[in-house]
């Protein structure tokens, strides 16, 4: 049973242009629950679901809730991540397309348990054609009486990939440019205008209302030991049927693409975008969970056709293009691969290119500022690991015959 | 925080909103747009230009009537984007980064767009469109003015 819907039940079965139709299908149930709960208790439910972050990096949800709560600040503030601009990610839209009111419900939920009076949606520019459609579903859920504790404003992204990252995004937010702040100290003690800040994805504030209305322990009944839940994956690439699919946590990687997406042939999976990992044909038996590999779900599959240098080429492309610039490992790291790579792509490379991508890999993954530098050469590292001929064969020949 | 604070940074909040109201006003962000923002704030040019110029979608050149952003990161790609492009390019006689003579449309390459699903895509002004074939590209280029 590897499809089971809990995130997307909704999708495809209301309109998410009206209320009622959610209201139909228990809406804002989980709200009333909640409501009548103190916010303590919210927290200690969702600490007890276990429910991990959707957006990445898998933090437990609850704890996040916890502390932010618990941190001294005059006002506190909770912000759904819908700027989703990872390569190969579209979970988050086709969310926001067809159920907009179970992700406002988890922001009520949540603004409730942290205490927030003031909510935000950064919404990415691509996402502008959503706008009217979510802020609709705002006013009607206000109108409703569903919203009597917190304000939900949308805020707009311009096109800057960095923005997801939370910090970066709450500079975006503020009005400034999308720059990385140093870590600690973290959102949650000093997040938007020095406040206590809750960031949380799109699809982890959709598992909010589940979890209340049927209770922790139904919600540790699915998954591993260690993922608690379903994923939503958007899988692209080499297969017969692109889209997004729910399973549940623990689903191998080859259920997913080959039985329910219909891929063949398969050589390589990039799992989470640019920054994600790649994982050969062997690996399909992995299971998709936050112990093994995950990230936010983008699963880009790549059949035999594909020539692995071009795929790490236009992955370093994106990413040096995306580097927000502050610190020197990410903006020069980047760039210095994409050079290195156009060496092997000319067939102009020596052996000494492939020792100073390994050095330099390892210096961006320990020195970057942020997620996107320390993970930006993953893509390189993996490759590197798997299908190293593929380098080897791309070098001037006379350098390989003279070592 | 100080009163004083809060207000500047509630003003600091409005400066992207105030360049995107005006991006989407005027196509661009003009200079004179940029020290009216600054001016209405109390915030310094620079702090307006340095937001202006941070963001993909924040342009501070005049643009065509239409904004093309074409994809071209890898799920696109595999669906035989880099043809999708050339087409394009062709159709529209400019190259990524133009605006046609016509000032109709300015075409510029972008990275996902979060729909490959249906790749390749690209988005105009706010519309997606997927799917793209050259002909379908040619009816969709019609139906803007
Ligand atoms: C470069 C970069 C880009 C990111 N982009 C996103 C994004 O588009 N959406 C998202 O939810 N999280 C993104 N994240 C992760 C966020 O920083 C943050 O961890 C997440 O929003 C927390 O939510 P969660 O705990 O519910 O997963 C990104 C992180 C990095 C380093
Ligand atoms: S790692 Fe890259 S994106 Fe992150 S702060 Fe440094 S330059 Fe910016
Ligand atoms: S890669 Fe083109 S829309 Fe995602």
């Amino acid at each position: 049973m590897p499809e089971k819907r809990i995130v997307l039940k909704n999708c495809g079965v209301i309109d998410p242009r009206r209320i009622d139709t959610y209201l139909q299908q228990d809406g804002f149930k989980a709200w009333q629950k909640a409501s009548a709960m103190t916010p303590e208790q919210v927290i200690a439910e969702v600490k007890a679901s276990n429910l991990r972050g959707r957006g990445g990096a898998g933090f437990p949800c609850g704890l996040k809730w916890e502390g932010a709560r618990n941190a001294p600040g005059a006002e506190k503030f909770v912000i759904c991540n819908a700027d989703e601009g990872e390569v190969g990610t579209f979970k988050d839209r086709y969310i926001l397309q067809n159920d907009p009111f179970s992700l406002i419900e988890g922001l009520a939920i949540a603004s409730h348990a942290v205490g927030a009076r003031q909510a935000y949606i950064y919404l990415r520019g691509e996402y502008r054609f959503l706008l009217s459609q979510l802020r609709g579903a705002i006013r009607q859920a206000k109108e409703k009486g569903f919203l009597p504790h917190v304000d939900i404003e949308v805020r707009e992204g311009s096109g800057a990939y960095i923005c997801g990252e939370e910090m970066a995004l709450m500079e975006s937010i503020e009005g400034k440019r999308g720059e990385i702040r140093y870590k600690p100290p973290f959102p949650t003690t000093q997040g938007l205008w020095q406040m206590p800040t809750v960031i949380n994805n799109v699809e982890t504030l959709m598992n909010v209302a589940p979890i209340i209305l049927n209770g922790a322990a139904w919600f540790n009944q699915i998954g591993t030991e260690r993922s608690k839940g379903t994923k939503v994956l958007s899988v692209s690439g080499d297969v017969a049927k692109p889209g997004v699919y729910e399973i549940v946590l623990g689903t191998t990687l080859k259920e997913l693409i080959v039985d329910l997406a219909g891929a063949k042939n398969i050589k390589l999976v990039q799992i989470g975008g640019a920054t994600g990992r790649i994982v050969s044909a062997s690996m399909l038996d992995t299971p998709l969970a936050f112990e093994t590999m995950l990230s936010a779900g983008a699963i880009t599959v790549f059949d035999e056709t594909r020539d692995v240098i071009d795929i790490v080429h236009r992955t370093m492309e994106f990413l040096a293009e995306e580097s927000c610039g502050k610190c020197s490992p990410c903006r020069e790291g980047c760039g210095i691969i994409v050079n290195i790579l156009e060496r092997f792509i000319k067939g102009t490379a020596t052996p000494k290119d492939i020792t100073t991508l390994e050095q330099l890999s390892s210096a961006m993954m320990l020195t970057s500022l942020c997620g996107l530098g320390q993970a930006a050469p993953n893509s390189v590292v993996d490759s590197l690991k798997y299908f190293r001929s593929a380098y080897e064969e791309r070098m001037k020949k006379v350098e390989v015959v003279a070592r | 925080m100080t009163n004083k604070t809060t207000t500047l940074s509630k003003n600091q909040k409005l400066i992207l909103t105030l360049l995107q109201e005006a991006q989407q006003k005027t196509g661009f962000i003009s200079e004179e747009a940029m020290v009216g923002i600054a001016e209405s704030l109390g915030i310094s040019r620079s702090d307006v230009y340095g937001v202006a110029t941070f963001y993909s979608f924040l342009s501070v050149q005049p643009q065509g009537r239409n904004v093309i952003r074409i994809c071209k990161s890898l799920p696109c790609h595999l669906k035989n984007g880099q043809e999708i492009i050339e087409s394009l390019e062709k159709q529209l006689g400019v190259k990524p980064g133009e605006t046609t003579p016509d000032g109709k449309f300015s075409f510029t390459l972008t990275n996902c767009i979060g729909e490959c699903d249906q790749a390749p895509a690209m988005l105009i002004n706010d519309d997606v469109h997927g799917n793209l074939t050259p002909d379908k590209i040619a009816r969709i280029l019609k139906t803007y003015k």
